[in-house]
């Protein structure tokens, strides 16, 4: 075999390897994904509650690359006409120093998705509320703006669109007048695929099936734990947080 | 029935200037406010001085505001209906005229300033309604309120043996009805955990009570211009008993509103909003204290109480004013002072961010909410102004000689 031949066998190999442990990497992630993904039809349930898990020491940058993903999937912010308190934000990162140890940290806040939501427990039409698998949403074709939601939400997590919004993100329908906020990607969860905050988080937020002790999330939240935000509150939140 | 055999009704017989010039004059007011709605409606919320911040403004203090009055000023013709004094029976007509006219008014400024209108059509179609949500059950109370105050003027009015028959139960029933919808808007801020400025069942009580000293204040203030314009008689008989109530219902407010301010001073977690709302050395504190306190209490019950002024016509019209103007600032207070303070994200730390966490939230209302907010108390002064003029509302003499049964 001449040392051409050697290289050619070589390169063809070390490819074919390659390639057979990207395929054994990513296969089961798919294979997973896949399975998970629900059937457009088919209605969700409650055997499964979707939540979040963030570490918010290990969140580069005080989770300013939450914030920024969550814009760049859902296309919010954009407001032309509106002030800054007037603008759309379904996530904030916030700096908390605490009084008197002047400990300090900083965390993204966006909608927590409680259990006994106490935005679709207010609202007159049921346009808030909450799907069978715990993520909180608003239905916009019946969402009359009336804005008591956003007076009972405890996190200011939810905003009035003041103005008409143009070039919407086709999984993100948005409308003047009405109320939204944090989605949890349910358009990307039905897919079976993750958040896009928790796609841009750099594995230092972790998504998955509350419900599911078997789950990633479960399992570190049972080892590790996580904080609520206004836990006296007792709303059980689908949002923990580690290091808060 | 109005049991007072010496009373007799009229419609307003005035055709001058003077009164379509009112009438003009309430037209304006309702023609600016179906621009402002249009205007907002085109171009979103973002005109106006509301934002993600201070969600709610005066269209919703205005609204509140009228609402609260419109149970209070039945409270007239309750006092005739269910506890059978005699002298309120006569202005029992007018008060529930009054009072739908106060709820529509009232009721149309919050439709009128809602983000989606044209939803609330795919809401009623579709009966979309949260039973969990104290909004909705005010939609349905304010509805039946409507209605049977409705029903409460055909007993009133109608001279047949059926409204005679049904009149004390369809009071009572209206009676009934309005306490628990008051109740209703004042548990609208009472259900509100997450700020803390609310979320006390003591709201709902300190709103009836709230409601039977404004209702009764507008109620004066209609009842003196109204008899004044169309020269109509009015003794002090009539007047010296509802200006006594008046001074109840004043004294009544301050019990409750000083009782919820302790509770709230006493809890810890409460320090931080009430030193905001009481020394805060803002436009709430000074609303507070001069406009609630002083304005709309301190000032009126002397001017009821004050031996001098006794029959003094101009100071009872000057005390019913003030306590408008006192109840107005208090739910200013409420309503924009609970939601200009911070939300309490982390007790005991400081937050910051850009989107004014742990600041303090300021608020200027634009012109189009002031005009919606007129357009509602235009249309309330209209609504009155129409309706004693097509109808029997009110008597044609309220002389002591007619309504005293001493004299």
């Amino acid at each position: 075999m001449s040392k051409n031949n050697i290289d050619a066998y070589r390169r063809k190999f070390l490819v074919g390897t390659g390639v057979a442990a990207a395929a054994v990497t990513v296969a089961p992630g798919l294979l997973l994904r896949q399975a998970q993904a629900k059937p457009a039809d088919e209605a969700v349930t409650d055997k499964v509650r979707w939540g979040m898990l963030i570490d918010i020491d290990n969140l580069p940058n005080g989770g300013q690359g939450v914030v920024d993903a969550c814009k760049k999937e859902h296309g919010w912010g954009n407001e032309t006409h509106s002030n800054d308190k007037q603008k759309t934000h379904w996530v904030r990162t916030v700096k908390v120093t605490e009084k008197l140890t002047k400990h300090s940290f900083q965390l993204p806040v966006m909608c927590q998705h409680c259990e006994t939501a106490p935005c679709a427990d207010v609202c007159p039409t049921g346009a808030s509320f909450k799907r069978a698998d715990g993520i909180v949403l608003v239905d916009k074709h019946i969402c009359i703006g009336c804005r008591y939601c956003m007076m009972a939400c405890p996190y200011k997590a939810r905003s009035l669109v003041h103005e008409a919004i143009y070039d919407q993100k086709p999984d993100s329908p948005r409308g003047k007048g009405t109320v939204e906020s944090c989605t949890m990607c349910v358009h990307r969860v039905d897919e079976g695929k993750q958040p896009a905050c928790v796609e841009s988080s750099g594995g230092a937020i972790v998504f998955g099936d509350l419900n599911d002790e078997n789950s990633e999330i479960s399992k570190v939240l049972k080892e590790k734990g996580g904080k609520q935000i206004r836990a006296d509150l007792g709303l059980n939140t689908g949002v923990r947080y580690q290091g808060i | 029935m109005s049991s007072n055999s010496k009373v007799s009704y009229s419609e307003v017989k005035n055709n001058g200037i003077g009164f379509y010039g009112l009438l003009g004059i309430f037209g304006l007011f309702l023609l600016a406010g179906v621009v402002a709605f249009f205007t907002m409606e085109h171009n979103g919320h973002h005109i106006s001085g509301m934002d993600n911040q201070i969600v709610w403004g005066l269209p919703h203090i205005f609204a509140i505001f009228l609402i609260v009055a419109a149970s209070g000023a039945l409270n007239i013709g309750s006092i005739g209906t269910v506890f059978g004094k005699k002298a309120y029976q006569p202005l029992g007509r007018l008060s529930g005229l009054l009072a739908i006219s106060l709820l529509v008014g009232g009721l149309l400024i919050l439709l009128l300033d809602l983000g989606r209108i044209d939803h609330v059509i795919m809401m009623i179609k579709g009966f979309h309604l949260n039973f969990k949500s104290i909004f909705a059950w005010n939609m349905i109370l304010y509805g039946g309120f409507i209605a049977l105050v409705g029903l409460y003027l055909w007993a009133m009015m109608d001279r047949s043996k059926t409204a005679k028959k049904l009149y004390k139960p369809i009071g009572i029933s209206a009676f009934t009805w309005r306490l628990i919808l008051t109740t209703g808007t004042g548990s609208i801020f009472g259900f509100l955990v997450a700020r803390q400025f609310y979320d006390a069942a003591i709201m709902a009580p300190l709103f009836i009570v709230l409601s039977f000293s404004v209702g009764m204040a507008i109620f004066i203030m209609v009842l003196m211009s109204a008899y004044k314009w169309t020269n109509r008689e009015l003794g002090d008989f009539v007047l010296n008993k509802l200006r006594y109530v008046l001074a109840v219902f004043i004294l009544g407010v301050l019990l409750l509103e000083v009782t919820r301010q302790l509770t709230n001073i006493y809890a810890t977690e409460h320090h931080g909003v009430e030193a905001f709302i009481l020394k805060g050395g803002n436009i709430y504190s000074t609303l507070f204290w001069y406009g609630f306190i002083l304005i709309g209490t301190v000032i009126p019950v002397f001017l009821i109480f004050c031996k001098k002024l006794k029959n003094n016509r101009m100071a009872l019209y000057l005390a019913a004013a003030l306590t408008t103007i006192g109840g107005f600032c208090l739910v200013y207070v409420i309503v924009i002072g609970g939601q200009a303070y911070p939300l309490v994200l982390f007790p005991n730390a400081e937050v910051t961010s850009v989107y004014a966490d742990g600041v303090i939230n300021s608020y200027s209302p634009s012109k189009w909410e002031v005009m919606l907010g007129l357009f509602g108390v235009a249309l309330t002064l209209a609504m009155v102004t129409v309706g004693v003029k097509a109808l029997k509302f009110m008597p044609v003499s309220l002389a002591d000689s007619v309504v005293d049964p001493h004299s």
